[in-house]
């Protein structure tokens, strides 16, 4: 019995951890995806991530590492695109995104041991998470919030006005292509937390709770951070005390966050 | 006066530029010295705003050459800028995006642009006319040798737009700085311009304001413009910033719905 309980401890903590240390990564990079209107693109990448899971099953290479490199080729490729295509952009994201989704599960339905697990590649399983995933998470987590904080500033500048940036001296492609790498990260390393179909919603859902309160950018994000965090905790206890699925319970708790958000500064205008 | 001071801050000649099948800008040439105020008139669509991001290196030309003083400052000004709804950012911190300057800088270039109050305002919540004010601070927190205005008085009610450009004029003075401007009407900028040049896809002519107004190509270009489909807007117009100064013929033309 014991045992047991420690056995239960020990997942619950590495969800938990798991899970606060993708909030702290998602809330800047998600104040960012929203204040550039990019969650679209975020849902692009979050879509193509299962594609990734196939080919890394496929070439027998480590999961997140397929995932990973799938988002990665899948946000440049975006990136030329819109550059230089006549189509709108979301449409183009649309292609990909869906098409991508589709490949990933037609790929999936040939491998068996992979079928089972689709519910959890489609909508997360937190307490499934490895200490190899947390070594995932906190590793490439640290390196994306470092390189964020580096671009800060030029970023910043570009989502205000692309063209008075560059003037000012901005290397706005590279700053550009750098985010959209990090976010490919991001959306990698959130894939086990809350799943292919929900990563979005925990970029942009805690970030637009924080702006209702946020009095600077970077206010925003640590805000952002905050209710992510918030919310992965409320979400992973309601999932283990109601016995729901954790990565939707997760994304709930940041809705009702959001809805409270509002309320609040709708009663209270600063 | 050094030899350097009558040399060209910009100096384009030959620039073309083409969009798919549509000529854009077709062999314009355009220079901007020191202390010279130029400005390009010309109806929608006539390719002013690609030139000047041409000229700004924002937009490869497909042929032609231009050269910029060596080491020059540039102060941008651009069009239409709307910051979104979701990023909370103060005027102070929206200027210090451009440039790191320090506070006393930063309010020194709101006093000199005629907005001191609005520093701790968030940007959203600042008028239209306290906005362009607002760029137009950022641009000279640069210490520019030359200020690019693309389109500075739009979203500014009538008298406010007049008192931007004897601000704009004033700083040229005080400053010594060249500025080149979009414009799409003449009149009201007819007293703060040293050179016009009128654009239509090419250069239809180019001088001094006096000279352009009565340019036939001039004429032809924006007597054609607001005999069509803009007749509706005269009439408004005419209501709205008849000022005696400028109550002429070609005022009232295309762009007033500029967006």
């Amino acid at each position: 019995m014991t045992t047991r309980t420690m056995i239960m401890d020990d997942f619950v903590w590495r969800a938990l951890l798991g899970g606060l240390g993708l909030a702290v990564v998602a809330g800047p990079l998600g104040s960012f995806v929203v204040w550039r209107r990019m969650a679209f693109f975020g849902d692009a990448l979050a879509h193509s991530a299962l594609l990734g899971i196939a080919l890394g099953f496929l070439f027998r290479l480590d999961l997140t590492l397929g995932v990973v490199g799938v988002c990665v080729l899948l946000a440049l490729l975006l990136t030329v695109l819109q550059r230089q295509t006549r189509l709108p952009g979301d449409t183009i994201l649309g292609i990909f995104a869906h098409s991508s989704l589709a490949f990933g599960l037609v790929v999936v339905s040939f491998m068996d041991r992979l079928r089972v697990d689709l519910i959890s590649f489609l909508f997360g399983d937190i307490l499934a998470v490895t200490p190899l995933d947390l070594a995932w998470i906190y590793g490439a987590g640290a390196a994306v919030l470092g390189i964020l904080a580096w671009l800060w500033q030029p970023l910043l500048n570009l989502s205000v006005h692309e063209d008075l940036a560059r003037v000012e001296g901005v290397a706005a492609d590279q700053v550009k292509l750098a985010f959209v790498l990090l976010l490919a990260i991001v959306v990698a390393i959130a894939m086990k937390i809350v799943g292919v179909l929900l990563i979005t919603a925990l970029l942009i859902v805690p970030a637009a709770a924080a702006r209702n309160f946020a009095r600077s950018p970077e206010q925003m994000a640590a805000f952002a951070a905050l209710a992510g965090a918030l919310a992965v905790a409320s979400g992973l206890a309601a999932s283990l005390v109601f016995d729901t699925p954790s990565g939707p319970s997760i994304v709930a708790a940041a809705a009702v966050l959001f809805a409270l958000s509002v309320a609040i500064r709708r009663t209270a205008p600063a | 006066m050094t030899p350097l001071d009558h040399a060209p801050l910009l100096q384009a000649s030959g620039i073309t530029k083409r969009f798919g099948r549509r000529t854009v800008l077709d062999h314009v040439d355009l220079a901007v010295a020191a202390r010279e105020i130029v400005t390009v008139i010309g109806p929608n669509g006539a390719g002013k705003s690609t030139l000047l991001r041409i000229l700004l290196g924002l937009l490869p030309p497909d042929s032609g050459a231009q050269q910029r003083a060596p080491g020059i400052r540039i102060g941008y000004m651009p069009q239409r800028l709307a910051v979104d709804e979701t990023l909370p950012l103060t005027v102070r911190r929206f200027l210090r995006l451009g440039q790191p300057g320090t506070e006393a800088a930063m309010r020194a270039a709101l006093e000199e642009v005629g907005a001191p109050e609005v520093l701790d305002t968030e940007i959203q919540r600042v008028s239209g006319g306290e906005f362009q004010r607002v760029l137009l601070a950022r641009a000279l927190l640069r210490d520019p040798a030359l200020l690019v205005l693309d389109e500075p008085v739009q979203g500014v009610d009538v008298a406010g737009q007049e008192d931007l450009f004897r601000l704009i004029l004033e700083i040229r003075d005080r400053r010594g700085c060249g500025v080149l401007m979009v414009s799409h009407d003449l009149h009201l900028v007819m007293a703060a311009t040293d050179t016009v040049v009128c654009l239509n896809h090419h250069v239809c002519c180019t001088g001094r304001p006096e000279a352009v107004r009565v340019d036939p190509a001039y004429l032809a270009l924006f007597g054609a413009a607001r005999g069509g489909e803009l007749a509706v807007y005269h009439h408004h117009h005419d209501h709205v910033h008849d000022a005696p100064h400028h109550a002429d013929h070609a005022h009232d033309h295309a762009d007033h719905d500029h967006g």
